[in-house]
């Protein structure tokens, strides 16, 4: 039994340990008396998670007498999640890489799908789901119980409560994962993961919003830190908009099908109202942030603007969850909810960018870290890909830019920029800043090596982005070049053909990226084991080499 | 507000809180910034007061321009059929031969016919009409059905072996390995590689020539130049539908396979039908 008032860092997890192992039970009654074949699969998998937790927390249960394995760390934060949150993020982060590498090469070299399992329609929601809810969700969680803990100047509220989130997060991830290559999907984009996962899910969320929301409540500022708010933002809204996205009858409660309970365009406006938001929320407002605290941290500088900050805040909450609509301009969409997306969406421009102003301005006054710190540059690169991504979404949610755009290269081109560019990069700066602090370390283990990920990832990038933005561009106008007498120039299967280039391009593009991805986790690697890297020190003065009059 | 405090470095004051050593300057909002803002809300204004925009209880605000992107497909429609009337109604009335007697609806019929073979004909022939194993090339002189306009129309309009269509060529080729010994079937295949190749013995193909005349003339022709009215085709030039060499020809003796095409005339209607057969007239094997 878990006695109370020794602290709320007991190692004892005798409860926890109890229920994991029934849960493991029950999973194992679920396969056992499953309504179709691939439900029984998915429970044998989670059973065999639930049992192995179960056995690693009984390998680590002290039998010794209650009261005695109190353990507060040192700063008196809840770190040790925060510490697991930050090798979770580096390891799905190469998953993620490396799947969107395969799907990349399926797409150039269709023989290398292998079916059924490993077939491109299986491994796109693994690539998505991976680098988006597995990296960029494991970067949230992590650096927002690290910062709200910082700013708060007060420990993670709800005791273990945070642990339940991080694992229960990995085991969603898992059976998230599984459930795609085995063949169980919603098809719904970014939402892909049947009832029950989605179910798990909405119990993991609310622990984590009670776990961040307690924390700001029994904090010792008088103030909510602004990244705070953007936190909050982002754990709300993805709460909201999950829910109701998700919303769907079970064909049997012990069975892996279910069936939405919207249809036609609503189903599809309720998708994409989900789907944008999504990178609203979920890779705009968190991120943000995490921009917040690590770029004034890093830099040393105080935040540009308090008031261009709550009005931009203010103005992106409300303006974000109005734009979806762009997403489904000439399609069975009335009217006047595309214009509405559309004038939305132009609106959302100058919010967004406020985040960009903030972000860049708060390094006046410390530009020359630009040229020696490699972190730095990295933070720099993410908020100038933020910009021009934000940018770049306003102008193609413009219907006539849209005709173009839509369904074409273009628009993965422009997620990519946002993702590798603004998502990654500001997460791997966040990443470099926090491992030597996490686990004690006096800097990384090699510095060097970060100016290696940022060469290699901003390479990858405007490799992938480049090419995909031409091949958009010419893609759609093959789609509706006529020639003089009316008829459509080019078949379908030309068009197709003519994107061969480019797909082989792009995977060159993703692949630079992911061996950025890889050299970050021996960094990271390294540091926590305690080495320091034997390197010359980067150049940290320019020095101008002297030219004679003409 | 707490106390009062400076950024040593720019001189400006900041709100005076501080979180884990963040402070945050009182900077104001950059006026460009704030203007642009206004700007695109003035925008979105005016193009909600032009466009559909507000939802009512029954239907939306229709805007001054009354602008609907179902009415605006319908024109652009429209407009392109008035463009390419005139021509869809001498196609109508005319003959393949006809149209393709008259240089501009000719050429207004191969550019719709090629239009309508990417969409319709490339899954199975290929973007360039090449075909491919079991899918005829269109590009030679080799057909199974006619190669005069007549012919492809006809095969177009109806089909080959297609269910759905009562004038669909049909011709079926019986499987021989009930009929000949097998020897005879190796006999027969070396034959027939050897009018166009180097046989793998010489004595086998000759001795096939008897099975030939015996059991494949009467549709193949005497001379295995194949009879067009039964859709037999030709096996003494050196195309091969199925598959090359003595092997491949065994197999379709002991089991033959045979292709099947839709009927495309109920699907896209006659003139489309007539500029498709213009269209693969033109490619260069048309007879």
């Amino acid at each position: 039994m878990r006695s109370a008032g020794t602290g709320d860092d007991i190692m004892n997890y005798t409860t926890e340990t109890v229920v994991i192992a029934v849960a493991a039970f029950l999973a194992l009654l679920g396969a056992a008396f499953a309504h179709d074949h691939l439900f029984a699969v998915h429970m044998g998998i989670l059973s065999f998670c639930l049992v192995a937790g179960t056995i690693l927390l009984m390998r680590r249960m002290d039998f010794s007498a209650a009261g005695t394995q109190v353990r507060v760390e040192p700063s008196g934060y809840f770190d040790e999640v925060v510490r697991y949150g930050l090798i979770a993020t580096v390891f799905w982060g190469v998953v993620g890489f490396l799947v969107g590498v395969i799907v990349a090469a399926q797409l150039a070299f269709p023989d290398l799908n292998v079916a059924p399992y490993l077939n491109f329609g299986r491994l796109r929601p693994v690539h998505t789901s991976a680098v988006i809810f597995a990296f960029g969700g494991n970067a949230l969680i992590m650096t927002s119980l690290y910062v709200v803990q910082r700013t708060c100047r007060a420990r993670l509220f709800g005791g273990t409560l945070a642990w339940f989130v991080f694992w229960g997060y990995q085991l969603f991830i898992i059976l998230a994962a599984t459930g795609y290559v085995l063949g169980i999907s919603q098809g719904r984009e970014y939402a892909e993961p049947e009832w029950y996962v989605d179910l798990w899910l909405t119990v993991v969320w609310v622990a984590y919003l009670v776990v961040f929301l307690g924390t700001i409540l029994k904090r010792k500022e008088p103030h909510i830190y602004v990244a705070n708010w953007f936190y909050l933002a982002f754990i709300v809204t993805i709460a909201l908009l999950h829910v109701v996205n998700n919303l769907a009858v079970p064909v049997s409660f012990l069975g892996s099908k279910s069936y939405s309970v919207f249809s036609g365009v609503q189903d599809a406006l309720t998708q994409w109202w989900y789907g944008h938001n999504a990178v609203g929320f979920f890779l705009t407002a968190g991120f943000l942030g995490m921009m917040y605290y690590f770029v004034p941290k890093q830099a040393n500088r105080p935040v540009y603007s308090y008031r261009l900050s709550i009005i931009h805040f203010w103005a992106l909450i409300f303006m974000y969850i109005w734009a979806g609509p762009h997403h489904l301009h000439y399609t069975a969409l009335p009217d006047w909810a595309q214009t509405l997306g559309m004038v939305f969406s132009v609106m959302l421009w100058m919010p967004s960018w406020g985040g960009m102003i903030n972000g860049l301005m708060t390094l006046s006054g410390a530009w020359d870290k630009i040229r020696t710190d490699p972190i730095i540059r990295m933070m720099v690169i993410a908020i100038a890909f933020y910009g021009m991504s934000t940018f770049e979404g306003p102008m193609m949610s413009i219907k006539t830019v849209n005709s173009l755009s839509h369904y074409t290269e273009w628009t993965i081109g422009h997620v990519h920029s946002g993702a590798l560019g603004w998502v990654g990069m500001i997460t791997f700066g966040a990443i470099y800043f926090l491992t030597p602090k996490l686990w004690g370390r006096e800097r990384m283990y090699s510095m060097r090596m970060i100016n290696w990920h940022f060469w290699l990832a901003t390479l990858g990038i405007v490799v992938y982005a480049a090419v995909l933005w031409v091949a958009g561009i010419q893609q759609g106008l093959m789609w509706r070049e006529y020639n003089s007498q009316g008829f459509l120039v080019y078949s379908f299967a030309e068009t197709v053909a003519a994107m061969f280039p480019y797909y082989v391009l792009r995977t060159v593009g993703g692949g630079l990226y992911l061996a950025g991805g890889l050299v970050m986790a021996w960094n990271v690697f390294m540091t926590i084991r305690g080495h320091i890297r034997d390197e010359a020190a980067l150049p940290t003065t320019f020095v101008p080499h002297a030219q004679p009059a003409e | 507000m707490s106390e009062e405090h400076r950024d040593e470095l720019s001189g400006v004051e900041t709100t005076g809180h501080e979180w884990d050593g963040i402070r945050e300057l009182n900077n104001p909002m950059p006026r460009w910034w704030v203007y642009t803002f206004y700007a695109t809300i003035l925008w979105a204004v005016v193009y909600v007061f032009f466009y559909p925009a507000i939802p009512m209880i029954s239907s939306a605000t229709k805007g001054y321009l009354g602008f609907s992107s179902r009415a605006e497909l319908q024109q652009d429609l429209d407009q392109a059929k008035l463009g390419q009337a005139q021509f869809h109604e001498m196609i109508a009335a005319k003959s393949v031969q006809e149209i393709d007697a008259d240089p501009t609806l000719r050429e207004f019929a191969v550019s719709g016919g090629a239009s309508a073979f990417k969409v319709n004909c490339a899954p199975c022939h290929g973007s360039g009409a090449a075909g491919g194993p079991g899918f005829p090339n269109l590009n030679d002189d080799d057909w199974l059905w006619g190669g005069d306009l007549d012919g492809i129309q006809t095969t177009i309009a109806h089909g080959v072996r297609y269910d759905g269509d009562p004038d669909t060529h049909v011709s079926e080729m019986p499987a021989f390995g009930e009929i000949l010994k097998i020897d005879e079937t190796r006999q027969v295949a070396a034959y027939v590689w050897s009018l166009t190749n180097t046989p793998s013995s010489a004595a086998l193909a000759d001795a096939g020539k008897q099975v030939f005349m015996d059991n494949c003339a009467a549709c193949h022709a005497d001379d295995a130049k194949g009879k067009v009215d039964m859709g037999a085709p030709n096996l003494a030039d050196a195309i091969w539908l199925k598959g090359r060499g003595e092997d491949a020809i065994a197999r379709q003796v002991l089991a033959p396979r045979h292709g099947v095409m839709p009927a495309w005339q109920g699907r896209l209607g006659e003139t489309a039908v007539k500029q498709l057969t213009v269209f693969v007239h033109s490619l260069g094997g048309g007879k």
